[in-house]
């Protein structure tokens, strides 16, 4: 355990929808530079969480932190939209992939360096006239956009559509394309879903690399408790919207409140969380 | 096979459902003024039966078809078929810059280029909102009308820019002493004018999607045109503008005096340099239109607005701003149909209200999304299909409205993806890969 001040400081969060509070005076932190996972029984609200962390829904209350390397500060509850990626530096994937699907993978990625490419072609001007200082921007972008294709191992797949993609592939291509947004922080929803085994894994060692090489927090949700338990440095627990454990991973899968809610849950999440990691 | 006759059944019964009052029962106003009706059964039968009968064999066509066009060619042909392709482009750029030559004679045919060559260029303006953007607008001709009036209004105002500067000579002028200059400085004013009417309406439209969206573009061309038709002291009304400037050779006039372009370069006038000029000209801005669209696709912006197209809140996620991505993608298609309405107006000589009605949008529309969306040279296939077949189905008369929608539907029916069906990707690392328009989406916002 690092004693680096947290990247996410999340206070007392309450997000309503009408009459349901889907998130419910929720406070936790993610350190820098490590694995924070939020799990939780379906319908928790995890989800509900990220959207709010990235700037989809505005929340009821709550004040949410993000604090650069740099030291730079930012207020993720009062920053909104696109504004929260480009300047906060927080991307995201999703839990139903959202990929653009009729675009190459390439592309996918290429796209995710919009702000950075904008910026070079100078607001398009200097690129409709194809300036050098573009061309020199455009290729950098495409030698990042290599970088991480090599990371995933798509890159004989570089330039075939995103939707042709095998449903693994796709998975990686998202997490690939959320880095190539730069990100300070990382947040993906359930990446391992509809993964096999040996898929789980690879993902397991890229999100290690991700963190030990890249440096990039990741906030992390996730159904499969192998990779949870496998990769994390820290697990906040969610039910019903409210925190009921927090702390290393070992102590969150011993703690009888977690056991209980994911019993009351599931049966077979309940089984998964006690045997995970063991 | 018996799904083959159920499905003709059900298609008959409705047929008759249908035609049972308005073909079977035929009623009729008397002498003196009562009811008088009798019953057409036979007729009513045989348009069942011709139903049930074309049911059937649309039917057995699908079947057969179907499994054809899932077929793989041998590779012999396809690679025929693709440099075919490569070719083809071209060839019609040869071909389009021939055409003033090899037709000189024919003015008909010289006409029919200019106004091919005019939906092409609103084609590939469009293109760029639909296309590529995704955002389904069916108000494009108020774009079109906005370029046309900027260029009238302005070209005949007698005094539109007040006198800044005493003696200072770049801002003291008026439009007038633009003189033969008229449509060379004008142009780009329109086509600027057209650019910030496509920011005022993106901006109410922003959060709209779909058929919302649709609607809304389609009231926006609406109000323009009755805007235009009810302001009568400014635009005449529906009397329209006569007398707009015509366009010179970078300040020479195509006229017959001595200082008109063919005393100039030497030879006897003819009115014919105007059409051959006209053709170029509109030739040169189709292509204009052409080249910003294909470097705009290559650039952030337009990956921005396909990406937009495949998924908005991906793009939102991805810390692209959506506002300005958007109101990008109105201003450029809108000015693009600017410029085609400044050319328009000096084109004419004249115009009216009646040019800019909700049929030319949905004419534009229509060559877009049968050109293949977001494909550029699909678009320029489809103007000159939807146009030029339209001239040649002139000898129909009434039958050529029919005639031409029964050819669109089965166009559709073979080609739903519109004639080039693929989409070209921006950048690539190994191979360009054509990417099947299945997977292309068509935009929802
Ligand atoms: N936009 C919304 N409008 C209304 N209710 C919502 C909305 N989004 C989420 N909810 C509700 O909030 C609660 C939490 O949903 P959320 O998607 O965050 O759960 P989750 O923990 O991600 O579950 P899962 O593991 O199934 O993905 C649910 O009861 C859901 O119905
Ligand atoms: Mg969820």
């Amino acid at each position: 355990m690092t004693t680096e001040a947290p990247i996410l400081a999340i206070d007392r969060l309450t997000m309503r929808f009408g009459g349901i509070v889907a998130v419910n005076e929720l406070s936790f932190t993610a350190g820098r530079r490590q694995i924070t996972a939020l799990i939780g029984p379906n319908g928790a609200g995890k989800t509900t969480v990220f959207n709010c962390i990235t700037g989809f829904y505005r929340p009821s209350s709550g004040v949410m932190q993000l604090v650069h390397d740099d030291g730079a500060a930012f207020r993720l509850d009062r920053l909104h939209d696109f504004r929260i990626c480009k300047y906060a530096k927080v991307a995201r994937t999703f839990q139903n992939i959202r990929l653009f699907p009729g675009m190459t993978a390439l592309e996918n990625l290429m796209v995710a360096q919009h702000n950075t490419l904008m910026r070079a072609s100078g607001f398009s001007l200097l690129g409709l006239l194809g300036a050098p200082s573009f061309r020199a921007a455009e290729r950098a972008a495409i030698d990042f956009a290599r970088h991480w294709l090599e990371r995933i191992g798509l890159t004989e797949r570089a330039d075939d559509a995103a939707g042709n993609l095998p449903y693994g592939d796709q998975r990686r291509l998202e997490i690939a394309r959320a880095m190539c947004a730069r990100p300070a922080l990382l947040c993906l929803d359930e990446p391992a879903a509809g993964l096999n085994a040996n898929e789980s894994a690879a993902l397991s060692e890229l999100l290690l690399s991700i963190r030990d090489d890249v440096g990039t927090s990741i906030l992390l949700i996730e159904h499969d408790m192998s990779v949870v338990m496998e990769i994390s440095d820290h697990i906040v627990v969610l039910d019903h919207g409210v925190k009921i454990a927090d702390g290393a991973p070992r102590a969150v899968r011993d703690d009888p409140k977690v056991v209980a809610a994911y019993l009351g849950a599931d049966e077979e999440d309940a089984a998964q969380v006690m045997e995970g990691g063991a | 096979m018996a799904f083959i006759l159920k499905k003709a059944a059900i298609s008959a019964l409705v047929a008759l459902g249908l035609f049972f009052l308005m073909i079977g029962i035929r009623t009729e106003a008397g002498s003196s003024g009562q009811l008088i009706y009798w019953t057409r059964f036979g007729e009513l039968a045989a348009m069942v039966g011709a139903v049930f009968a074309g049911s059937i064999v649309i039917e057995l066509l699908r079947r057969w078809i179907g499994p054809v066009g899932g077929v793989e060619l041998p590779a012999g042909v396809r690679a025929t078929f693709a440099t075919l392709g490569r070719l083809l482009a071209p060839a019609l750029l040869i071909f389009a810059l021939l055409v003033p030559v090899i037709f000189y004679k024919e003015r008909y045919l010289l006409d029919l280029g200019i106004l091919v060559l005019t939906y092409v260029m609103l084609g590939w303006g469009l293109n760029i909102v639909v296309g590529l953007a995704g955002l389904l607008d069916l108000g494009y001709v108020a774009f079109y009308a906005v370029g046309a009036y900027s260029y009238a209004l302005l070209a005949q105002s007698p005094l539109p820019l007040p006198h800044l500067v005493d003696g200072f000579p770049f801002v003291a002028f008026s439009m007038e002493q633009l003189g033969p200059w008229a449509f060379w400085v004008l142009l780009p004013v329109s086509g600027l004018l057209a650019a910030l009417w496509g920011v005022i309406l993106g901006f109410p439209v922003l959060r709209l999607r779909g058929d919302y969206l649709a609607i809304v573009t389609l009231a926006f061309g609406e109000i323009i045109r009755l805007v235009i038709l009810n302001w009568q002291d400014l635009t005449g009304g529906p009397n329209g503008i006569s007398g707009i400037p015509r366009p010179t050779v970078f300040g020479i006039p195509l006229t017959p005096g001595e200082h008109g372009f063919a005393a100039m370069i030497g030879v006897p006038f003819s009115p014919t340099h105007r059409l051959v000029f006209l053709f170029y000209l509109i030739l040169a801005l189709a292509l204009l239109t052409n080249w910003a669209t294909i470097r705009l696709r290559r650039l952030p912006i337009g990956r921005a607005w396909e990406a937009m197209r495949e998924d908005e809140v991906a793009c939102r996620a991805l810390g692209i701003n959506i506002t300005t991505t958007k109101l990008s993608a109105f201003a450029i298609g809108a000015m693009f149909g600017g410029f085609a309405g400044a050319f328009f107006a000096t084109r004419q000589g004249f115009i009216s209200p009646e040019s800019f009605t909700f049929q030319e949008s949905a004419l534009v529309l229509a060559i877009v999304v049968l050109g293949g969306m977001g494909s550029q040279l699909g678009v320029a296939l489809a103007a000159i299909a939807m146009i030029g077949g339209f001239e040649l189905f002139r000898g129909l008369d009434q039958f050529r409205m029919l005639v031409f929608g029964g050819v669109m539907v089965l166009l559709m029916i073979w080609r739903p993806r519109g004639l080039i069906g693929h989409r070209a990707p921006t950048v690539f690392l190994q191979k360009r890969t054509e990417i099947s328009s299945s997977l292309v989406k068509e935009g929802h916002g």
